[in-house]
C-alpha cells in the first residue's frame, strides 16, 4: 500500500467518526471534553458556531453521530453525544456577549431568507455578521419552522425555539416578516434583493387514497398539519381510538401527541417491517414506552364508516419477498384482512417538497421530482441569485442537515455578492496541536472510562402523559454528563506517526490494548494486507495508517478502526515516534471564530 | 503517566482453547524505560502461553533482582510469582519444583542477575537439569544503576559515554551446552516471530532450557558501538533455523526437500518443526553445537535460534527418584512417616 497522505485533513477528519458523520461536522469531542470540565458556555459556543441550534438539536437531533461513534464498536453503545449536547445548552451561563458582532456598517447587500425554519436562519445569522441586510419572511406569526410547527412541546419547550432563534432574530442586521406568505418568487426578484435563500421546507403531507377515505374525511388528517394545529393550539383533543399511518419519526410524535390529548388507544400501523422503518430507534422506543403498540405489515386497504362517521380501518396483511436483485417487495400474505377501529386517523407516510409559489416562466429548472436543479455543493439554482436549502434543496432530511445546507449557501450568496467564483469553495479551518505536557503527561485525559452508557432520565410517565407541553427527557444532571462525557474516547487526539524517529522497538505493538498497530513487510494488495495484521482488521470503512521508510524495510500499519486514543503507544515509545495530536477542524464558513468564542 | 491498560479490546481478539484472549495473560503497565527490550520478552511470554493455552494458575514465575526481574509484574498477573533475592532465583525456583512438580516453571533473570552475582547458581541449576524455562533478557549493561558494562558485555564494546570494555565477556549458551543443558536457543527481543516459538518450545520441554535473549537497553546500550543495540543485531543476527512449535498431531503444511525439516518429538508429545536456514547446522548434536557456535562468534556473528535440544531430556525429579505427587498433595503420615522410618533410613545408610 501506498504511504497514508496526511497532507490533506481528510484522513485524520474521518477518524473522528462522530464529526464526519455529521452533516455539519461539529467538533464533537471538543465539546465533549469541555463539558466534563464543567465548562458547558465553551461548549455551547464550539455548538453554536456550527449547528447553531445547540439547545433544539440536543433534544430533538437525528444524530447520525451517534451510529458512528467508535465508542460503538468498541463496547455496546455509542457515547450518547446528543443528549450531552443539551447538557451544554441547559448548563451554560451568558453567552450572547461571545457572539460575532453585527456591525452597525452595512455592506450595503440586501438578502431575502425564504422561510424562518433552520436552514433561512442559518444563513441570516452567518450574513448578518458581514453587515448583509437580511430579510426573513414566514407565514406563521414566529419563527423556527418546522422545529416549532411539527416537533411537540413534549420534546421541545418553546422556550429554548425562542431563545435559539433570538440569537438570530433579535441582535440587529436580521429583519423578520412574520404572518407574511410568499405567494410569488417573481414578485420576491423584483424587490431587488441581490439573492434569495429559499428555505421553505418540504410543507405537503402525503394523503391516502383507499376508498373510504373522501367520504370520512373529517376525522382523517394530515400528520404534518395536525401536528402543526396542536402547537398553534388549535386542536386540544382527539378521539379515543386512533390509529396513526407511518413508520416514520412524525408519525411517532403524532403517536405521542395524540397520546396526550385523549387518544387512549393509540396504535402505529406501517406497511413495512419494524427494521426498516424510518423512525429513529429512540422514539419508536419513546412510543412503545408509553403504551403505543406499532404493527407491521400491514397496508390499508378499507376506510370503514357509517354515513361519513368513521368507525374502523381495513389493513392487508403482507410480507417482504425478495427478487432476484436483492430488491425488497411486499406481497399478500394470504393471511385475513386486520380490522381496527378508531375515531381517528392520522396520516404521516411522508412529505412532499411543493412549489406553487415559485412562477414556471422565469428560468428555474426542476427535475422529474418537481424539485429545483441545484449545484450540490453550491446549492444555486438555475437563477444564479437564488439559492436552496434545507427540506427544500433535496427532499426531506433533518435539522442537522438544513444547518449545514445554511452554511454552505452562505459561502455561496456571499461569494456571489462578492462578485467572487461560487464554486471556489474556501478552505476549512484546520489546527493541529501536540497534547504533550511533559514526560508521560497529557493535556487530554487519556484514561479511557468502562462505564457502559448512562441513560436520561425521564419525567414520570403517568405525570407527563397528562399534558402535551410536559417535556418528558429531563436531561443528565452534571455529575451524569461528567460520567457520560468520560466515555468519548477523544478520537481528535490522533497518533500521529515520525518515520525517521522510530527505531522498531515493538513498545507500541505491545502496549496498543486493542492490537491496533503491526509492523510487518508491505504489500501492494489493501485486502491482503488487511489479513496480516496483529488483529483482523475487517471494518473496511475504517482507514490503515501506513507509514513506509522503516530501517528493516517494513511499514509501519495501525488500523484506525478500534484505537482508543489512549495515548499508550506514545507513553511506551521511547523517541517520540508516536506524538498524540489534537486535530481540530472547523468547516468553512462566512465568519470562522468557534475557538475566538472560548473563554481564556 | 498510565498505571493501567484499559481494560477494553478488540472486540474480535481470537480466543484459545480455554477461551481465553491473549489480553487475560497480561500484566500491569511496565513501568521500565519506554522502549525496553524486556518488554517485548513480556509480550513474547504472554503471546506464548496464550498459544500454548496454558491455565494461568499452572504457571509459577521466579525471578531475582534487576530489570529483567521487575517483569515478570508485566505478565501472567494470575499466575504464581516470587520475587527472589538477587542472583538466588535458581535456588529458590529448584526448591519450589522439587515440592510441587506440577507446575510449570518460569525463571527470569538479567544478564547481571545470572551471569555475575548469581552465576554459581546459574550453573548449577543448569547442570542439575531443573524442569524450567529460564530467560535470560540479556542487554550487556546495568540498567538499574544507569549503564556500567555487565559480565556479558562484549569485549571491546563501546559504553554510552564511550568507555571500552576490556573484559572478556561470559557467552551463558555455551555455558549452559557444556554444563548439560537440554533446550538451549538464543534469541532477539525485536523479533517475536523467533522468539515465541522458542518460547513455546521450552515450556513444554521437560528437563532445563535456557533461552539467552538479547534485549536492548534503549536507556543505556542502544548506541553506536555497543554490541547489544537495536541496529547491531539486526545487521549481525544469523539465525540457523526457523522453528514451529506443534501441538497434538498436524499435517506438514509445505513440502521441503529432505534434510532441509527435522522434526522432535519431546516427552509431553509436542513436536519442535525445525526448518534449517544454515545447512550445516545441526541443532541435537551438542558439541557439533559448540563448535559452530564457537567458530561463527569469532566470525562476528550472533547465532540465534534453537540451538540444541534433546528430546529424551531427564530432569532433577528422575535423577533423585522423588515422589511424584507434590508435597502440597500428601498427607501428613507420608510426609512425617515418624521416628521408627527414620530409623530404619539412617540405618540404610550406615
Amino acid at each position: 500500500m501506498k504511504p497514508t497522505d496526511l497532507s490533506s485533513p481528510t484522513y485524520f477528519h474521518k477518524v473522528v467518526d462522530c464529526q464526519w458523520a455529521c452533516p455539519a461536522h461539529t467538533p464533537v469531542p471538543e465539546y465533549i471534553r469541555l463539558i466534563s470540565a464543567g465548562r458547558y458556555t465553551d461548549a455551547y459556543m464550539i455548538n453554536w458556531q456550527s449547528n447553531v441550534f445547540p439547545g433544539i438539536l440536543g433534544r430533538t437531533c437525528d444524530r447520525p453521530c451517534e451510529p458512528a461513534c467508535r465508542r460503538g464498536r468498541v463496547e455496546e453503545e455509542p457515547v450518547a453525544i446528543c443528549r450531552l449536547k443539551r447538557v451544554a445548552a441547559d448548563n451554560k451561563d451568558e453567552v450572547l456577549s461571545r457572539m460575532t458582532p453585527i456591525p452597525a456598517q452595512k455592506n450595503g447587500k440586501r438578502i431575502a431568507c425564504i422561510g424562518a425554519g433552520p436552514a433561512s436562519l442559518t444563513v441570516a445569522r452567518d450574513l448578518a455578521p458581514l453587515g448583509y441586510d437580511v430579510h426573513v419572511y414566514d407565514a406563521e406569526a414566529k419563527g423556527g419552522g418546522f422545529m416549532w410547527s411539527q416537533i411537540p412541546r413534549f420534546r421541545l419547550p418553546e422556550s429554548v425555539i425562542d431563545e435559539e432563534v433570538g440569537y438570530i432574530t433579535n441582535r440587529g442586521g436580521v429583519t423578520t416578516h412574520y404572518n407574511t406568505r410568499v405567494n410569488s418568487l417573481k414578485g420576491m426578484l423584483a424587490e431587488g434583493y441581490d439573492a434569495v435563500f429559499v428555505g421553505c421546507g418540504a410543507p405537503r403531507g402525503r394523503d391516502l387514497d383507499v376508498p373510504g377515505r373522501r367520504e370520512a374525511a373529517a376525522n382523517i388528517h394530515l400528520g404534518i398539519e395536525w401536528l402543526a394545529s396542536v402547537s398553534f393550539e388549535h386542536i386540544e383533543k382527539i378521539g379515543r381510538k386512533v390509529i396513526v399511518l407511518g413508520g416514520g419519526n412524525t408519525a411517532m410524535d403524532c403517536c405521542r401527541s395524540a397520546r396526550r390529548l385523549g387518544g387512549e388507544q393509540v396504535t402505529v400501523v406501517v406497511r413495512s417491517g419494524f427494521e426498516e422503518m424510518k423512525a429513529s430507534p429512540w422514539e419508536k422506543e419513546d412510543a412503545m414506552h408509553e403504551g403505543i403498540p406499532i404493527l407491521n405489515y400491514l397496508v390499508p386497504k378499507e376506510v370503514l364508516h357509517e354515513g361519513g362517521k368513521l368507525k374502523a380501518m381495513v389493513f392487508e396483511k403482507v410480507k417482504a419477498e425478495f427478487d432476484a436483485k436483492g430488491r425488497r417487495n411486499l406481497v399478500p400474505s394470504g393471511e385475513p384482512d386486520v380490522t381496527i377501529e378508531c375515531d381517528d386517523v392520522l396520516v404521516a407516510i411522508g412529505q412532499e417538497n411543493a412549489f406553487p409559489w415559485i412562477e414556471r416562466d422565469i428560468g428555474m429548472e426542476f427535475d422529474r421530482w418537481g424539485l429545483p436543479k441545484l449545484n450540490e455543493t453550491t446549492l444555486q439554482s438555475t437563477i444564479p441569485q437564488v439559492f436552496f436549502g434545507g427540506d427544500a434543496a433535496f427532499g426531506p432530511k433533518n435539522i442537522i442537515w438544513a444547518v449545514a445546507h445554511g452554511h454552505e449557501a452562505a459561502v455561496s450568496i456571499d461569494r456571489f455578492c462578492q462578485g467572487q467564483d461560487v464554486t471556489a469553495r474556501p478552505d476549512p479551518l484546520v489546527v493541529m496541536s501536540g497534547q504533550k505536557m511533559g514526560i508521560h503527561e497529557w493535556s487530554y485525559d487519556n484514561d479511557v472510562s468502562i462505564d457502559l452508557r448512562f441513560k436520561v432520565p425521564h419525567a414520570d410517565p403517568a405525570e407527563s402523559l397528562r399534558s402535551i407541553k410536559a417535556e418528558v427527557e429531563l436531561g443528565y444532571d452534571r455529575e451524569l454528563a461528567r460520567k457520560e462525557a468520560q466515555r468519548c474516547l477523544n478520537c481528535d487526539v490522533q497518533t500521529v506517526f515520525t518515520t525517521q524517529l522510530c527505531i522498531e522497538c515493538d513498545a507500541c505493538v505491545d502496549i496498543c490494548p486493542t492490537d491496533s498497530i503491526t509492523f510487518t513487510p508491505n504489500m501492494e494488495d489493501e485486502a491482503a494486507l488487511r489479513t496480516t495484521l496483529k488483529a483482523p482488521a475487517i471494518n473496511t470503512t475504517q482507514a490503515l495508517y501506513v507509514a513506509d521508510g522503516l530501517k528493516t524495510g517494513r511499514v509501519m500499519v495501525k488500523d484506525e478502526d478500534m484505537c482508543l486514543h489512549c495515548g499508550l503507544c506514545a507513553e511506551r515509545c521511547p523517541t517520540g515516534a508516536w506524538d498524540m495530536q489534537k486535530f481540530f477542524l472547523e468547516t468553512a464558513k462566512t465568519t470562522n471564530g468557534a475557538q475566538a468564542c472560548l473563554s481564556r | 503517566m498510565s498505571y493501567l491498560k484499559p481494560a477494553l479490546k478488540h472486540p474480535s481478539l481470537p480466543k484459545n482453547a480455554l477461551g481465553f484472549t491473549r489480553r487475560d495473560y497480561e500484566g500491569s503497565i511496565s513501568t521500565l524505560c519506554a522502549g525496553c527490550g524486556h518488554d517485548s520478552i513480556s509480550a513474547s511470554i504472554i503471546q506464548s502461553v496464550w498459544e500454548l493455552g496454558i491455565e494461568p494458575h499452572r504457571v509459577a514465575k521466579v525471578s531475582g533482582i534487576g530489570c529483567s526481574s521487575k517483569t515478570p509484574d508485566y505478565f501472567l498477573s494470575a499466575s504464581h510469582g516470587f520475587n527472589s533475592v538477587h542472583g538466588r532465583m535458581p535456588s529458590v525456583l529448584t526448591g519450589a519444583n522439587l515440592a510441587n512438580r506440577d507446575l510449570i516453571y518460569l525463571g527470569v533473570s538479567g544478564d547481571g542477575d545470572s551471569a555475575s552475582i548469581g552465576i554459581g547458581q546459574f550453573a548449577h541449576l543448569m547442570r542439575r537439569g531443573v524442569n524450567m524455562t529460564y530467560i535470560v533478557e540479556n542487554n550487556g549493561v546495568y540498567g538499574l544503576t544507569k549503564g556500567q558494562f555487565s559480565a556479558t558485555s562484549d569485549k571491546g564494546s563501546k559504553a554510552k559515554k564511550g568507555a571500552i570494555n576490556t573484559d572478556e565477556a561470559i557467552d551463558l549458551v555455551a555455558m549452559a551446552l557444556q554444563l548439560g543443558a537440554t533446550y538451549v536457543g538464543r534469541s532477539f527481543s525485536g523479533d517475536k516471530q523467533q522468539l515465541v516459538p522458542l518460547i513455546k518450545g521450552a515450556l513444554s520441554h521437560q528437563g532445563v532450557a535456557l533461552i539467552d535473549c538479547i534485549s536492548p537497553c534503549v536507556a543505556f546500550n542502544n548506541h553506536e558501538g555497543s554490541t547489544k543495540s537495536y541496529d547491531y543485531v539486526r545487521e549481525h543476527n544469523e539465525s540457523v533455523n526457523k522453528l514451529d512449535v506443534i501441538l497434538g498431531r498436524s499435517p506438514i503444511a509445505a513440502s521441503y526437500a529432505p534434510g532441509e525439516m527435522t522434526e522432535v518429538t519431546q516427552h509431553d508429545g509436542s513436536v519442535l518443526r525445525l526448518r534449517k536456514l544454515h545447512d550445516d547446522y545441526d541443532a541435537t548434536d551438542r558439541v557439533a553445537a559448540m563448535n559452530y557456535l564457537a567458530r561463527h562468534k569469532a566470525m562476528g556473528e550472533i547465532v540465534t535460534g534453537l540451538l540444541f535440544v534433546d528430546p529424551e531430556a531427564q530432569d532433577l525429579h528422575a535423577s533423585l527418584g522423588t515422589v511424584a505427587t507434590p508435597l502440597n498433595q500428601l498427607n501428613d503420615a507420608s510426609l512425617c512417616p515418624g521416628s521408627s522410618a527414620l530409623e530404619k533410613l539412617n540405618a540404610g545408610l550406615r
